[in-house]
Order: structure tokens, then sequence, then C-alpha cells
């Protein structure tokens, strides 16, 4: 049973938006690693974007880890594996800027290339890597909360794209440390949940599963309140809560 | 016929309530596709769903199909071997008859709206018509580019280059062009009687329809009998299996008005077949749906061991019923298959011989990868994602950037 507490209240409430994506092809493909490398230097910031991040939405029930296109392509279609393997373990959470994961990627190819001695390995034909971007479309919907508990009811309702744009195009495109809703969680003064959400790795779940933690948190948090109300009618402080 | 609410059931109310949204952005957006055939084929058969949904979601979206005569289809049945990279002897004459069915298109045909769609290589030449028309031309290859015949291509890259945007099916037939490219793969629709679900009465009453044993395994291809699908050689994969499992081959398909080829390459195979009793080629008129549904859905395996394919619906279909699939590593089967996760890919005969063998002989793994293969297909290629995709492409014509702002 869902009952009226003392939520904190914001003074904005708090309006879920979402995303979607149109891929838009470039006419540019990569047959060995060099060419690879030319073209992760060399292409706009929306195709590393792509590239880095289109598997959690298209494959997102596939694995709860999904490679980067770059590390699969260099592990299946050029069987490089020790190089596949290094920009598969690129924690793109450690990143807030398209310019800093380019850097990385780029950064561990030179560095495969320099320290191997062997001829290049060129993909079958219709292997090549093809390099694309995202055309992101961003809009509002009817979902927006006011409360702890609206917010944990609408969490449940909105699509994975909406989760996706709070929780990784935020941070990402707009070049920020933080994610939407630890943002709003602090703003609320709920600041254990921000720490929490910002612990999290959102890269290491699939969407659903992001989804079933933050409405887990919430509850947690919730349940807490109700606790503290019927007992002392006061609600319990950040530090009592950790 | 199925409206949106009829799709929530299958494809989950979120994803309609964005289409929703989205198409509140495109209300009353005129949108005439234009293609060269009303029935048979992919493309007809996707713009027959298409535009009514399109309509139900406010966009003012109608449906017209070129004109053109026998020649004309000869040459443009030419032109799309050829583009599949297959060699193909064409004359000058073959061009002028391409452009003469053009000319006489462009001036009977109506054009008009916001944005003027066009489908395949045959309709265009009506991009001539863009001076006097005020719209937003697309161009949308249906085809597998990935390696054309230059000659044709270097023929046709004058119009696409002056198309607004062109839009394909698979990333690797994407093209160095001067205008964007979307990237748009197309998608079946659950709801069709092509897809929906049968009982088993009916799929049983078409088994003995066809004459086909429901005790026996059944491989099956469903495709035109076209060489690009490789009717031959499947045949021979076949025969290579049949001599460990029991079995029975199924190769059925119509004929698309717009192919002439096809007699050609049925003679061929029934010649092929006549020997051996377990191999049954149907040729069965184009809009069997029922049919074409329930042999899938009897079928152990589905095949699809295309030469090339523009993006190969028929392995969307069969994993969408959960079928265990084999079929070759071409075109946009690469997008619906993960090999050994949702299928399996091959690239010869003997692979998919191969490859059959191992899912026959090993249901439990055929119906994991069959369970796996249908969610990729809930997640990716149902009609609602390609509604939604177009109904971006039509935005993104009207905006600058990469992000937009709704």
């Amino acid at each position: 049973m869902e009952h009226e507490t003392k939520q904190p209240k914001a003074p904005e409430p708090f309006r879920f938006r979402t995303q979607v994506h149109l891929r838009e092809l470039t006419g540019l493909k990569a047959k060995n690693i060099k060419e690879l490398l030319y073209h992760v230097k060399t292409v706009p910031g929306s195709v590393i974007y792509h590239h880095t991040h289109h598997f959690l939405q298209q494959h997102q029930f596939l694995s709860p880890e999904p490679p980067n296109d770059f590390a699969y392509w260099v592990t299946e279609a050029l069987n490089e594996t020790k190089l596949g393997e290094r920009l598969a373990s690129i924690n793109i959470c450690d990143f807030s800027s398209i310019r800093a994961i380019r850097d990385q990627i780029a950064g561990i190819i030179e560095n495969y290339l320099s320290s191997s001695k062997g001829s290049l390995k060129e993909a079958n034909e219709g292997e090549e890597f093809h390099l694309m971007k995202s055309v992101s479309f961003v809009f509002p919907t009817p979902y927006a909360a006011s409360t702890l508990e609206e917010f944990r009811n609408a969490l449940k309702k909105i699509s994975i794209h909406s989760l996706y744009f709070h929780i990784f195009e935020a941070r990402l495109r707009l070049e920020s440390s933080s994610n939407d809703f630890t943002s709003w969680f602090e703003l609320i003064g709920e600041n254990e949940l921000a720490r929490k959400m910002l612990k999290l790795d959102p890269y290491t779940h699939t969407m659903e599963r992001l989804r079933e933690k933050l409405i887990r948190f919430i509850e947690d948090r919730l349940s807490k309140i109700a606790k503290s109300e019927s007992t002392t009618g006061v609600l319990p402080s950040e530090k009592r809560e950790s | 016929m199925a409206g949106l609410k009829d799709y929530e059931p299958v494809a989950g109310p979120q994803v309609i309530e964005e289409l929703r949204f989205i198409a509140e952005k495109t209300q009353g957006l005129q949108v005439q596709n234009i293609n060269s055939t009303a029935v048979g084929g992919g493309v007809a058969e996707i713009l027959n769903r298409m535009v009514p949904l399109l309509q139900e979601l406010g966009v003012n979206a109608r449906w017209d199909v070129i004109k053109g005569g026998e020649r004309f289809f000869k040459v443009t049945k030419k032109f799309h071997n050829a583009l599949h990279g297959k060699n193909e002897d064409i004359q000058p004459d073959d061009f002028t008859a391409f452009l003469e069915t053009g000319e006489a298109n462009r001036r009977t045909m109506e054009l008009g709206g916001d944005v003027i769609f066009v489908h395949d290589p045959q309709p265009i030449t009506l991009i001539q018509e863009k001076e006097q028309k005020k719209a937003k031309w697309l161009w949308r290859c249906h085809i597998d580019v990935s390696n054309p015949d230059q000659k044709v291509w270097s023929f046709l890259r004058p119009f696409i280059d002056r198309y607004d945007g062109s839009v394909f099916s698979a990333p690797a037939f994407s093209q160095e062009l001067p205008i964007r490219q979307f990237l748009i793969p197309p998608s079946i629709d659950p709801l069709s009687d092509k897809n929906k679900e049968l009982s088993e009465s009916v799929i049983g009453e078409v088994l003995n329809r066809f004459g086909l044993d429901p005790e026996k395994p059944m491989v099956t291809q469903i495709s035109r009998f076209d060489y690009l699908k490789d009717p031959l050689g499947v045949i021979d994969a076949f025969e290579m299996v049949q001599r460990r499992v029991d079995c029975q081959l199924v190769l059925a398909g119509g004929e698309a008005t717009d192919d002439p080829e096809s007699t050609e390459v049925l003679m061929k195979v029934r010649d092929r077949a006549s020997a051996n009793p377990d191999i049954h080629v149907l040729a069965i008129p184009s809009g069997s749906d029922i049919e074409i549904n329930a042999l899938q859905r009897a079928s152990s395996v589905v095949v699809q061991k295309s030469i090339k394919e523009g993006f190969g619906l028929t392995v969307s279909e069969a994993l969408w019923k959960g079928r265990p699939t084999v079929a070759s590593a071409v075109g946009g089967i690469t997008l619906q298959i993960t090999h050994k996760y949702s299928g399996l890919l091959c690239h010869s005969i003997e692979g998919a011989a191969h490859a059959i063998k191992q899912l026959l002989q090993n249901p439990d793994y055929g119906k994991k990868l069959g369970e796996n293969g249908r969610e990729h297909i809930r997640q990716n290629f149902l009609l609602t994602r390609h509604l939604r995709d177009y109904l971006l492409l039509f935005l993104s014509l009207f905006h600058e950037g990469d992000v937009i702002h709704l």
C-alpha cells in the first residue's frame, strides 16, 4: 500500500524526457587497424558516440556488458584478440566527454600498432567496419515527479529510451560527470540516493536491470522514511541513513 | 486491418506511446511513396502496412506505382542483378528503354506533398521533377549495393546525387555520396497473415494440401525463384544432409510481377529436384501468406542461402516464429543473425549442409537459437520500429544537427 509520506518536495518537478535515435551512415569504412585509427581520429564526435553506445540500446537484452563496436570488430573480423580485449576493457563510465573516449581508443590502437611487428590483418570482403553516427531526437514525455514516490512511479512507466537519455546521454553529450537523476536527488536533498546513483556503473547493467535497481534504491529510501515517520514523526537524516 | 493499438501486446505499450509522441510532430505531413509494383516482393509488402499506419498516426501518406512494360521490367531486373554485383549484359538501348519509361511516368504521374519518397531504382528518374516540386526528395534503396556493377551504378549516380537524402537497409550498402544516408532496416509485420500465430489445425491442413509428411523433419527455404537465392545450392546442401538424416526439403515461393527471370529459374529447380521424392518445389501464388506462415512454422530448420540479399526479411519471419535458422552471411542477414547466438551463418553449400545437420540433430540447441532470434526481432525488426524510423527520417529533413529537440 502506498501512502502519503513527508517526503522532500522538489521546487520544480522532474520532467522525464526521452530520446530516440536515427542512424546515419557516413559511407566511410575501414578494413584494417590503420584505417580504423585514421577514422577514429578524424570522424565527428557523434560517430564515436554511436559506436561506443548504441549496443546499450540495441542489444541491451543480449549481455549486461556489451562491448563497443571497435572492440567487437577488431576481435571478430580481424581476429586481433589482444587489441580487442584492450578496447573492450575501456570503462566508458570513467570519461565525461566524447573527446576523452576518442583519445583513449586512438591511444590504445596506436600503442598496439607501434608494439606489434606483424603485418596488418585485413577484414574479409563484406566484413569491413562501417562508420556511422546517431541523430538524436529528444522530446518530453507526459511523466513528471515532484516527490520520490512520484519519481518511483514514473520510473516504472517510462521507456528504456527515456531511462537511457537521463543516465547516459545527459552525462556524455552534456559533458557532465553526473547524470540527470543524480542532480535531481541532490536538488531535493536526497544526497544518499544521489551518491548511490553516481556509484552505480550503468554500463554493466541491462537497461531493465538498471530500472529495477533504481526503483529498489528509491523504495528502500521510501520505506525508511515511512518507518521513521511512524516511530518519531521525523524524517531520517542523511547521516543516520548511511 | 490491424490498427496501432493491436501492436501493443506484441511490441509493448511504451513503444506505441513513443510513436504517438513523435507523430505529434509530423501531423498532416504529406508523404508520397512511389515504387514499381503493388504486389509481390518485400517493398510492396511493407508499403501495404506502412501507409495505413502512417495515416493512423496523422501523416498524410499515399502510395503510387509507376507504370512500365515488359521491356522496362526486363531492364530493371538486369539493373537489379547488376547492382547486386552479378555480371549482366547491359546494352545502350537498355538504358534508353529505362529512361523512356521514366520520362513517360514523369509526364503522367501526379507528384506532390512535403516528402516524395522514391523506392528502388525503377522510379529513380522522377527526381528530374525536383525543380518543379517544392518537396524533400528521398531515395530508398532496398538493394544490396555493397559491390555494384559500376556501369549501372554510375548511370544511376547523377539521379541519386540530386535527392535530399537516401536510405539504405544495411551499413555495408552505404557508399560515399554527397547526400545524407540513413540506415533503416526493413521490418516484418507481426500481425499480418504471414506472421501471426496459427493453430495446429491450420498448419496441418496446409501440410496436407501440399502433400508434406508431418512426421518427417522439414527443411524449408521460402523465396522467389531467383539465382540470387541459390535454390540449386539449397538442393545440393539438402542432399548432403539427407545422407545422414531422414528429412524433406520444401522450396516455396511466388513470382513477383516485376521479375520475369523467375519462370526460368523455377524450371531449372524443378528439373534438378525431379529425381528426389523428398524435395517439394512449391510455386504458390503471391499473397499465399497463411501457407508461407504455416510452412515456416512447421519447419525444423529454415534456410536462406542467398548469394546476395537486400535484407532478407524471410530470415526475420523465421526468427520471429522461433525457428532454428541457417542463412548466408550476406547483406542484411548479419544484422539479424549473430552466429551461434540467434542462428547459424554459412558461407558455402558445405557450410549450410553442416549447419542444417547440426540443428536437425540437436533440437534443444536449435530451440535456444530460435528463442534468442525471436527476441532480437522483437527489439529491432518489427514494423513499429520501422514506423518510428520513418517518422524520424521525415523530421530529420526539416531539422539541422545531430541533436534535435522536439
